[in-house]
């Protein structure tokens, strides 16, 4: 223990230099676990409104069904299995139907995907309840992006067309009877959502669907020839990986920060060596071996990590709650990130996220630390005492 | 006989590389110390002074010949084994007191017992115990840069003496005191010879200390020119 015990006051004997290194090490400490915590609270939050607007807690794909790939749609279409159809019967599951389209708003020529779905269906959060119109009116749902780039407002008129089953044009007006404001995209972005009856006969598909949504919570998972189950980790791969993407290019600040840190402990390390050098003279001849002299300096130079992580934790806790409980205002323009964030982000601060920081940022201290006092271990205490390195 | 002695030389040699030359810093030197000596390596610069101290402190190795400290011969000792011989039997005593700056005078004179595994109430008696020695007890919690030259020294002391070994070596202990503190620091060492038995080796060309000496080995050119046993003086000429 003895060695803990100076290290750790010979590091607070050094003070100012200390507490400069500590307070940019605490700094680099904050920020990482601040902004991962965005990226995590980003990831949450769009994976929390994909699951409740759009994806529920899995779906069933017709075998042709991809969403990616807009030629194999028109045959992405089957007769919903009796297996699938009790959990649609028992309110486990909702039956979408997708058939290509074109809305032609002021004229112009809007591809579009054309989504049945019971209006009545309450397992995702899309308010298809504003479907449910007399059959005097076809009311259409859009989303907010789509009313914005398509000009449509509640209340419009626009004709909409299709091919039905057949592959025959066909065309109606439709009225847009609801603009949902929704951070999902992929249910508003190139979207009208009409009632499922409806666009089954319209498109020759009684019966029939595209892709059933399994509810949240719905265990049983029943087999159903020609369909295939996509669970959410497949069916939230590309938020994942999105975040992925843009955590990793956050990477840059990390290294920028623990680079400056380092840099600074480095410094000091290198600086220690060559000032005290007659220290380490007396050290030996107190009895220290050269092995406990590196160990001592090597662990004076960590510390300045674990420093830093008290130092981080006294001002970073408040401010880190604070933000949490606070969110971040988001730009209009963090809309084209192409998923769901909301106007509002709030970070999630993990212990996995800050057990991983903090041991990411202790094993580097270490290692910087330790690699200037490899010098040591050439010195010769005769040297160390004159104050000369060998 | 081999062991009878504390400290013993045969035919110690040491020479240092110095470009396309070699120095000869010790030249077939033989002694023999006891125990609770109180002996002077006196001579001019370069003389080999500090060379015999740092082999005698097992903090330098010979080139040839032998040196036996404490029945263990240096030249064979590892690294870690020198370090245990200096950490259990020497202290050590710097001309520029080399206290660590950031401790207090309490925690440098603790320190040599923190490597000893005593307990935290036993290292607190001894370190009070030598602070009372030198005189410092009421200044445990100076740091060193609060201290004269005098009181660093006498802090340097009570640090080599808290062990209480059997040996201190001390080099050019008053080189930077001035003659008052310097025979307040003789006297302190002269009275813990006597009081403790431990035994005292000096390098030296100041005169005060040489007053001071029971024995003193004069060296030149790296080998013993006169060893001599003295009747000590007090300052002033006062015979002991």
């Amino acid at each position: 223990m003895i060695i803990p015990k100076l290290a750790l006051r010979n590091l607070l004997g050094a003070g100012l230099r200390t507490w400069l290194n500590v307070v940019v090490l605490s700094f680099a400490f904050v920020v990482i676990i601040w902004t991962q915590g965005l990226y995590e609270g980003m990831n949450a939050q769009a994976e929390r409104a994909s699951v409740d607007a759009a994806l529920g807690g899995g779906q069933y794909w017709q075998e042709k069904y991809d969403p990616l790939d807009v030629f194999s749609l028109e045959d992405a279409h089957a007769i919903v299995p009796d297996s699938l159809g009790a959990m649609i019967a028992a309110n486990r599951a909702t039956a979408i139907l997708v058939v290509q389209g074109t809305l032609y708003p002021k004229g112009r020529i809007h591809p579009v995907m054309i989504k049945g779905i019971d209006p009545d269906q309450q397992l995702l959060s899309l308010p298809s309840h504003f479907l449910k119109t007399g059959e005097d009116r076809f009311p259409a749902l859009i989303g907010s992006r789509m009313a914005k780039s398509t000009g449509l407002k509640v209340g419009d008129t626009v004709t909409m067309r299709w091919r039905d089953a057949h592959g025959t044009f066909d065309a109606r007006d439709v009225e847009i009877v609801q603009v949902m404001k929704t951070i999902v995209p992929s249910i508003d972005q190139g979207q009208v959502w009409i009632p499922l009856d409806r666009l089954r006969i319209l498109a020759g598909m009684e019966e029939e669907a595209g892709l059933v949504v399994v509810a949240q919570g719905a265990l049983e998972r029943p087999e159903a020839p020609g369909w295939v189950f996509r669970d959410l980790d497949f069916l939230l791969s590309d938020i994942k990986q999105l975040v992925r993407m843009k955590s990793a290019g956050a990477a840059i600040l990390y290294f920028v920060l623990i680079l400056l840190a380092m840099l600074a402990i480095f410094d000091t390390q290198v600086l220690s060596i060559f000032r005290r050098k007659k220290e380490m003279g007396t050290l030996m001849a107190f009895g220290f071996t050269r092995g406990r002299v590196i160990r001592l300096f090597t662990l004076e130079g960590a510390l300045h990590g674990v420093l830093a992580a008290v130092v981080a934790a006294l001002y970073g806790i408040p401010f880190l709650t604070w933000f949490a409980r606070r969110g971040w205002a988001l730009p209009e323009a963090m809309d084209s990130y192409g998923f769901a964030i909301g106007e509002k982000l709030f970070p999630v601060y993990s212990a996995g996220l800050v057990v991983a920081t903090t041991l990411l940022v202790l094993v580097i201290t270490t290692i910087v630390s330790f690699l200037p006092t490899r010098k040591i271990a050439k010195l010769k205490p005769t040297d160390a005492l004159r104050g000369r390195m060998s | 006989m081999e062991n009878s002695y504390l400290i013993e030389t045969r035919d110690l040699v040491k020479t240092y590389p110095m470009g396309e030359h070699t120095i000869v810093a010790l030249d077939k030197v033989n002694l023999k110390f006891e125990k609770a000596e109180f002996t002077g390596l006196v001579g001019p610069s370069g003389s080999g002074k500090t060379t015999l101290l740092n082999i005698i402190g097992s903090l330098d190795s010979p080139t040839s010949g032998s040196a036996v400290v404490m029945g263990r011969k240096v030249e064979g000792l590892s690294h870690k084994q020198a370090s245990a011989l200096r950490n259990h039997h020497i202290g050590f005593i710097f001309q520029t007191f080399n206290l660590l700056p950031v401790y207090t005078v309490f925690e440098n004179v603790e320190f040599p017992l923190l490597l000893l595994d005593y307990s935290a109430a036993e290292r607190r008696k001894m370190t009070m115990v030598a602070l009372d020695w030198v005189g410092l007890a009421d200044r445990t919690r100076s740091k060193p840069a609060q201290l004269s030259g005098g009181q660093s020294q006498r802090v340097a002391i009570a640090r080599a003496v808290v062990k209480k070994p059997a040996l201190i070596l001390a080099d050019e202990p008053t080189a930077n005191l001035d003659a008052e503190n310097s025979h307040h620091i003789l006297q302190t060492m002269e009275r813990l010879n006597r009081d403790l038995g431990t035994t005292f080796v000096f390098a030296t060309h100041d005169e005060k200390v040489i007053d001071y000496l029971r024995r003193k080995i004069t060296l030149f050119d790296g080998a013993v020119a006169k060893d001599e046993r003295m009747e000590p003086q007090r300052p002033g000429g006062e015979k002991r």
